[in-house]
């Protein structure tokens, strides 16, 4: 892949990912760390044709996003974790009415206004589930600088395979870090552009929700002579309200099954140092900007004789649980480091079958430094 | 001849969930003739409802339809309209729907002047949900929630859109569906956002507690508490409190819309993104 040198930040980048990947509107309001992605938007989609506009509120501001995903265009919101909050409900009507939407969520420090300027994972567990209701939310998480633009291009292109909102979960630290970052040009970006299907046939044969059983819904762009209907009730292959039996429950059982039962495209991690890795040996695992540290500290302990090695899940939800079991099967000292509170771990421990996960955590609004991991894993050993 | 429904309607959804002498269908009809008398292209319009009895108003008309969550209609519609400027929107909110949790979308959607039509079904209480009061609910009455009598004041929808700054303002009731499609065709044809109080009957859950169990009962009511607005300029003080005026309350035809306004921000932009270069790169090093 083609790639090009830019220095900018995480929160710049997401934006200018996000009109590299064709997104044409942003709907939001600002908060703290996030407001950046708003301000570069703001001055990007205009020249494009597209449209920013800040809301009355956060939850106009997805509904906007929602709405203009409903009428066809690629589209996205920013927020923090209150923000998140506020929004969740109409995230849950894009799950439901299979909406494709791009949300970043710059975590600061929670719960309620928290630490509004400084860092946290603390939103991890509310990504997988920031509504009521049953179905599979899709999160990624950049941990460096270039991935705050690859993960949201990727966001915008998973969005329109599984129609429904992705999460793209950034941290302070790396919203507002600032320096030199490898990504791809824009024409490899264009080039790996996966528009949502569409429906060509006569519209009197179009059933925009009755597709196959894992299969996500096919909806035509708006004004296209394509008349349907979106609605966050439970609703037929058309679209429209229903309370049969087994529509109902085909249907809620389908917007698990979609995610689910195609969890292979949308797996991604990075393992560093992990390939020889052996039984007395250290795995860590963390994502987002501890990544950046929990990568110097293996320098270090390597350099101290100790053999530790990261593995990074690069989507969060659905997490790679196949993966996670085969490095904690194979090795015994397991350190999660996150800027929580064991939000992680726990699907670690769930999906290693193991209790003795061992964890760092902070949540002060604090980065981990490298030391702090290298003395935790002498601590383990 | 007789105005032909049909092609605006979905045949299939009908009969609708709405009670034996709901005045929505009413107000539904009179929007169907109202846009077939603006000449707009069925696949042209787009209807986004909210939560509640008005909410089910998308499913049956045959547009591009939109059920949204409880009180962001007109915040999806937003998105909608900056998405296809030239398309036409359509918002159908409750009374509870546009003046109480989503009151706050109100108040910009009608500051931002965006061209919207906004149609609020007022019926003076929450009809889907058994009584509750709405801010509309007249001080005194009866509700599920307040047993004793609604201790609150009473909203005039109309007065909040004025302030908010909408560029077109208009109360009418389902009394008069000719006077109403009149109305909505105005408010339609309007280049800017529409604002629409329209009042409507619910005998089931309004009336059966207060004293106009029957739709005729509830009409007469709302009859009794409006009157033309220019018969309303000429009341007292004292007599002008106690009723609603209705027609077009305000008409600035020379407000600014804002897909217009954005026009002239992408114009402002044009040519102002920076492409960052190799070269760029190596003189910032």
């Amino acid at each position: 892949m083609e790639l090009r040198e830019i220095i900018s930040t995480g929160n710049d980048l997401a934006a200018e990912a996000a009109v590299d990947a064709g997104c044409m509107f942003f709907g939001g309001y600002p908060i703290t760390p996030s407001s950046e992605v708003m301000h570069t938007i703001s001055d990007l989609l205009p020249e494009v044709g597209g449209t920013c506009i800040q809301m009355e509120d956060e939850i106009a501001g997805i509904a906007a996003a929602v709405g203009a995903g409903m009428a066809g265009v690629r589209t996205m919101t920013a927020t923090s974790g209150p923000g998140v909050s506020l929004k969740a409900e109409n995230l849950g009507l894009a799950q439901m009415a299979e909406v494709p939407l791009v949300l970043v969520n710059v975590m600061r420090g929670g719960p309620s206004t928290g630490l509004p300027t400084r860092v946290s994972q603390g939103d991890v567990r509310q990504a997988r589930n920031p509504s009521h209701g049953d179905y599979r939310s899709i999160t990624l998480c950049a941990g460096n600088l270039a991935e705050c633009y690859t993960e949201t291009v990727r966001a915008f292109n998973l969005a329109d395979r599984f129609m429904q909102p992705v999460i793209v979960l950034l941290d302070e630290t790396i919203g507002h870090m600032h320096g030199k970052a490898m990504i791809p040009t824009v024409e490899e970006v264009k080039k790996g552009i996966v528009p949502r299907k569409v429906f060509t046939g006569a519209p009197e044969d179009y059933r925009p929700y009755g597709v196959g059983d894992d299969e996500a819904a096919v909806l035509n762009p708006m004004f296209q002579g394509y008349r349907y209907h979106f609605t966050g009730l439970h609703h037929d292959g058309k679209g429209f309200p229903t309370e049969e039996i087994e529509t109902c429950r085909k249907l809620i059982q389908r917007l698990e099954d979609k995610v689910m039962m195609h969890t292979d495209e949308l797996e991604l991690n990075e393992e560093y140092m992990c390939d020889d890795l052996e039984e007395n040996d250290v795995l860590i695992i963390a994502y987002g900007s501890v990544s950046l540290a929990a990568k110097e500290s293996i320098r270090h302990l390597r350099a101290a004789g100790i053999k530790a090695g990261l593995f990074r899940p690069i989507t969060l939800w659905p997490s790679p649980a196949t993966r996670i079991k085969h490095f904690t099967d194979k090795v015994k000292n397991v350190l999660c480091v996150e800027l929580n509170i064991r939000q992680y771990t726990e699907e670690v421990e769930r999906v290693a079958s193991r209790l003795d996960i061992h964890g760092l955590y902070k949540v002060n609004g604090r980065a981990i430094s490298p030391y702090e991991i290298v003395n935790k894993v002498k601590e383990i050993i | 001849m007789a105005f032909n429904y049909d092609q605006y309607l979905r045949l299939e959804k009908m009969p609708t969930l709405w009670c034996w002498g709901c005045g929505d269908g009413v107000i539904l009809k009179a929007v169907i003739r109202a846009i077939e008398t603006c000449g707009w292209d069925q696949n042209e319009v787009c209807v986004v409802s909210g939560i509640g009895c008005s909410g089910r108003f998308s499913s049956y008309v045959d547009f591009n339809t939109v059920h949204t969550t409880h009180g962001r209609t007109v915040a999806f519609a937003t998105g909608i309209k900056l998405a296809f400027p030239d398309k036409k929107v359509i918002c159908v909110a409750g009374d509870g729907d546009a003046l109480a949790i989503g009151g706050n979308h109100t108040i910009h959607a009608c500051r931002r002047n965006i061209d919207i039509k906004f149609i609020v079904i007022n019926n003076f209480i929450y009809g889907l949900t058994n009584s509750q009061t709405s801010p509309t609910t007249p001080q005194g009455m009866w509700t599920v929630s307040q047993k004793s009598g609604n201790i609150d004041p009473t909203f005039d929808a109309c007065n909040l859109a004025i302030a908010s700054g909408a560029s077109f303002v208009a109360r009418e009731t389902m009394l008069d569906p000719k006077k109403l499609e009149k109305v909505l065709v105005k408010g339609f044809q309007h280049n800017g956002f529409a604002f629409f109080d329209i009042m409507s009957n619910c005998h089931i859950n309004l009336g059966r507690k207060n004293k106009m169990a029957s739709a005729m009962e509830n009409l007469a009511w709302i009859d009794s508490i409006t009157t033309p607005l220019k018969k309303w300029q000429a009341l007292s003080d004292e007599e002008k409190m106690n009723k609603f005026p209705t027609g077009v309350l305000k008409h600035d035809e020379n407000a600014k819309e804002y897909c217009d306004m954005y026009k002239d921000v992408q114009a402002y932009h044009q040519g102002k993104r920076k492409a960052i270069t190799q070269d760029d790169f190596a003189k910032k090093i």
